[in-house]
């Protein structure tokens, strides 16, 4: 029933209205869910029972009217906590881990009045860009089900595509919100690190993740920010920087805007296709009163081989808990102790996460430590240092959030160096800390395709403006998968 | 041959800040295993370090006390291991930019003064407990987990097991003097790991050293040390090689004994914590704790010589320990006699303290009550020998005058009640008038107890001698 509803203030209208009850929505919400799971496995957990339970709370308490969440069911990515419910990272070593405590974004979502609709299916740990490696299995793009919907909050981004619900979290360490927002069509940022908590976010790579919002279009990504963003005093890296309105900024106008275009965003490896629907994107903007020019990221090209340094070397330290001795997963056949850490994390694991330790671990060790996890913070500085030269002259920049649209289920798995080039446009943002949204910019052989914007730290609302002006003039973010016009793919 | 000793100590303090350093769980000892613990302790997924801003002030505090320089652009790293009772397998601590670094304290052995280094010092959480039950189950309690720790590395300038006793006999009290740790081996807040080895006179080359575990006192150090020094010297003279090695004190037999060789180094796999921002230390913040610094001992001490006279050695055991230091310094600043007061802290207040194995601040005697026992003594109201039963009740908590007061121990003083009393015991006594006369000073011992017995005691002796030699020598 939601696909009736494009977008949140037209939901909210229906529930303060009394068009229909919050009860009527969840269950909706929930038939869609099952009838879609089949064809796309976005979910680890779809909380039935607790979900109908809290949209017949909000139905008593009646809807708030000034709170657009209110009695809205909101999906979220099963790496964040969530009390009593479910959390797996889609790891067999947590594969029965019921949190005693909630993520900040959901407790501040919960407390906005949104429905707990269930948790979504990702990369396991969110490594991976095309959510393959997930212990529950793979999850299908909705508009193409022998597609990959990218990852890793591939389950998120297919919700939300194939019209279930109209927002959920995701989180993004190397373009895990924007690649599978783009795969799916849909809205995905990736905020300023620091600006949302990461209280309650199962740490991948403590330095590069954030939390942010995926969306059917711009103004609901903007009003998910208005209520996750701000300081939250159990995250020491959370910036107290106020939060503005980040609806309110949305004005559609981008006269005088002055946008720069990375040549290093537009060359090898990027598909034809993409390129010319990501050129025609810049046209338009420009056409709305944008300046645009070439710049260039010299240092981005090394973006990827910092990354895959950095991120892993974080997450061989921040995986290093999960030993059997606390919670999740614990080996029944170990004698002693050594054999108790060995064999939990040997059959808890999966190969990507194995894979990523492997490579942390390694390049933490004495040996190595100078010549790679110094060498790749040193070029992570230099990509801040390119970034700030460019922010100097230029507002935002844009350019295609992937090389490509969706891939076939499969194709990459096999090469981890191709699939970690996937991450070469998404992974700067990262690395500088930088606020980044894709938004839907048309399709390449009937696959979507995403426009990535890049702001300066702290300043979403222009990025977000910016991609409300593209979508405002265009169609593309109207353009549906069939599946969510009730259809089954 | 003759060797030259090298030894290392690092010295982990426990400081005592109201929560853990990176969670609001309280810093408590002996309660309930995982009473005090929340989902940061148990290193749960999702949780983040919260910082705890005493800690670092407290961690100041200490580097001050030790001369050391504090590095204002510092951060935490992670130190990376598996263990039951480190639940994030990572101990947050410091690495390459501790604290503090360049430090030193002043030791005295045998009156021969020497500087000791130290190398840095950092701050870092303490881990979790095992204990492993006959039952075949181990059990973790992570009470302890996340309580605040200071690390106090040596430079290799201890030369012998007298100046590690030493070390860390200074080192104690000046942490104890900052206030921000209790210091206590017995309590577990000071612990101590040691290494040591020996090479030739005249070689530039450190010996291999061997590390020493379970020295959980200051003797034991230094036992275990002496031990080990002579071991190494009977391996190298054998002409055999020391191997890098743990080895175990054991108390009974009073030797180390071989736990583990050690193969390579450690890798730890440092790098710096993603989850904290650097730590920024201005100027302003140095200075204010250096302002609000407790006056450490060695300034004490000379102020105890200079200002109220007291001997060098008198100076020096009042100010063992910060409360002893502090209960003498009130009881003076009530009046008491700074010399009194002192004789009283080392004498009797001490056997006090060691026959029931208790601290200062344990007992019921307070500064107050002393200073106005003492003042009692000195005015004369009571005698020095009343003045061992004012002592045992100030003890108990009472207080001296109302004591005094009610057990009528007020000294005689009035000469006008005392004459008539010598005079008495001189009429019954002329024999010793006798003997006085032939220059038998005996005979007014004898005479003052008997005057001492008429007055039950109470009699104060100073007067009784003056009137006594007066009547004498007229008579």
């Amino acid at each position: 029933m939601t696909q009736q509803f494009d977008n949140l203030t037209e939901l909210h209208q229906a529930l303060v209205n009394k068009d229909l009850s919050a009860t009527e929505l969840t269950q909706q919400t929930l038939t869609n869910i099952h009838d879609h799971e089949d064809a796309l496995n976005a979910y680890v957990t779809v909380n039935d029972d607790e979900a109908l339970a809290q949209a017949k709370q909000a139905d008593e308490s009646g809807i708030d009217a000034d709170n657009v969440f209110s009695g809205v069911p909101v999906a979220y990515k099963d790496n964040l906590t969530t009390k009593g419910l479910l959390t797996t990272a889609a790891s067999k070593i947590l594969y029965n881990f019921k949190p005693v405590y909630d993520a900040d974004v959901v407790t501040r979502l919960r407390a906005a009045g949104a429905v707990t609709i269930g948790k979504t299916n990702l990369d396991e740990f969110a490594m991976g860009g095309s959510t393959e490696t997930s212990y529950f299995g793979t999850v299908h793009n909705p508009w193409d089900t022998t597609k990959v919907p990218g990852g890793s909050s591939g389950g998120s981004a297919a919700t939300v595509a194939a019209g279930d619900v109209l927002a959920a979290l995701g989180s993004d360490t190397g373009g895990s919100i924007r690649q599978p927002a783009a795969f799916n069509g849909i809205v995905g940022l990736k905020p300023t690190y620091g600006r949302v908590s990461r209280w309650g976010l199962i740490a991948f790579a403590s330095s590069l993740d954030q939390i942010g919002p995926m969306t059917q279009n711009v103004t609901d990504a903007a009003a998910m920010m208005n209520v996750i963003a701000g300081r939250d005093e159990r995250d020491a890296t959370s910036s107290s920087k106020e939060v503005p309105d980040y609806v309110a900024g949305l004005s559609g106008d981008i006269k005088g805007l002055k946008i720069g275009v990375p040549k290093e965003f537009l060359g090898e490896g990027i598909d034809e296709g993409v390129r010319d629907q990501i050129k025609t994107a810049i046209k338009k903007l420009e056409a709305l009163g944008a300046t645009v020019d070439e710049v260039s990221l010299p240092h981005s090209t090394h973006g990827i081989q910092a990354y895959y340094i950095l991120g892993p070397s974080e997450a061989s330290s921040n995986l290093q808990r999960f030993d059997g001795i606390r919670y999740g997963y614990r080996t029944p056949n170990a004698k002693n102790l050594e054999e108790l850490y060995v064999k939990t994390r040997s059959e808890g694991f999966g190969d990507e996460v194995k894979r990523r330790i492997m490579l942390g671990t390694f390049a933490l060790s004495a040996g190595s430590f100078d010549a790679f996890f110094m060498k790749a913070a040193k070029i992570r500085t230099l990509i801040i240092e390119d970034f700030k030269k460019v922010f100097a002259d230029y507002d935002v920049i844009v350019g295609p959030t992937a090389p490509t649209p969706a891939f076939g289920i499969g194709a990459e798995t096999k090469d981890p160096m191709t699939m970690y080039m996937n991450d070469m446009l998404t992974v700067p943002a990262n690395l500088a800390g930088l606020p980044a949204v894709s938004v839907p910019a048309g399709l390449v052989d009937g696959l979507p395709v995403g426009l990535q914007v890049i702001g300066r730290p702290f300043d979403e609302s222009r990025v977000l403006n910016t991609a409300f002006a593209f979508e405002q003039n265009t169609t593309f973010h109207e353009l549906k998968p069939s599946m969510s016009k009730g259809g089954r793919a | 041959m003759n060797f030259q000793t090298t030894i290392g100590l690092e010295v982990h303090v426990e400081l005592k800040t109201n929560s853990k350093i990176f969670s609001p769980s309280p810093v408590e000892f002996g309660d309930n295993p995982n009473a005090n613990t929340n989902v940061i302790d148990w290193g749960y997924p999702g949780v983040l370090p919260t910082p705890n801003k005493g800690v670092v002030e407290y961690g100041m505090r200490a580097a001050l006390a030790l001369h050391a320089k504090i590095n204002q652009h510092t951060h935490f790293d992670r130190k990376n291991y598996f263990y039951p009772d480190n639940p994030k397998a990572y101990q947050i601590s410091q690495s390459d930019v501790p604290l503090a670094q360049n430090g030193w304290i002043e030791i005295d052995v045998d009156g021969k003064k020497k500087k000791i280094g130290i190398e840095e010092m950092h701050i870092e959480e303490d881990a979790g407990k095992n204990t492993h039950n006959p039952n075949g189950y181990s059990y973790v309690d992570l009470n302890r987990q996340g309580t605040p720790l200071i690390e106090i590395v040596s430079k290799p300038d201890i030369a012998s097991p007298d100046e590690a006793y030493a070390y860390l006999e200074t080192l104690r009290q000046r942490i104890q003097f900052t206030g921000v740790s209790d210091v206590k081996m017995e309590e577990g807040s000071m612990r101590v790991d040691v290494n040591i080895s020996i090479r030739p006179y005249g070689t530039d080359k450190f010996g291999t050293k061997t590390e020493l575990k379970n020295l959980n006192s200051f003797n034991y150090v230094k036992k275990g040390l002496q031990f080990e020094e002579q071991r190494q010297q009977r391996v190298l003279l054998s002409g055999g090689q020391i191997q890098q090695e743990t080895r175990r004190y054991d108390e009974a037999s009073n030797e180390t004994i071989l736990m583990r060789v050690k193969e390579g180094a450690d890798d730890y796999r440092y790098f710096p914590e993603p989850d904290i921002p650097n730590v920024e230390i201005a100027d302003d913040w140095i200075k204010q704790i250096e302002e609000t610094m407790p006056e450490m001992p060695e300034r004490r001490r000379q102020r105890y010589v200079d200002d109220l006279g007291l001997t060098d050695y008198d100076a020096m055991v009042l100010t063992q320990t910060k409360e002893m230091s502090d209960f003498f310094e009130a009881a003076v600043a009530q009046g008491a006699d700074a010399k009194l007061t002192s004789n009283y802290l080392q004498g009797d207040v001490n056997a006090y303290l060691n026959d029931n194995h208790l601290d200062l601040q344990d007992t019921k005697l307070t500064p107050d009550h002393l200073a106005g026992m003492i003042k009692l003594q000195m005015d004369g109201t009571i005698s020095s020998k009343m003045a061992k039963k004012v002592f045992k009740a100030i003890m108990d908590g009472e207080e001296p005058n109302d004591y005094v007061k009610a057990h009528k121990l007020v000294q005689l003083s009035d000469p006008a009640q005392l004459q008539p009393i010598i005079d008495g015991v001189l009429d019954a006594n002329a024999q010793s008038i006798e003997d006085f006369k032939n220059g038998k000073d005996r005979a007014v011992g004898f005479l003052v107890g008997q005057i001492m017995k008429q007055t039950h005691g109470q009699a104060n002796p100073k007067i009784v001698n003056k009137l006594l030699m007066t009547s004498l020598n007229t008579r």
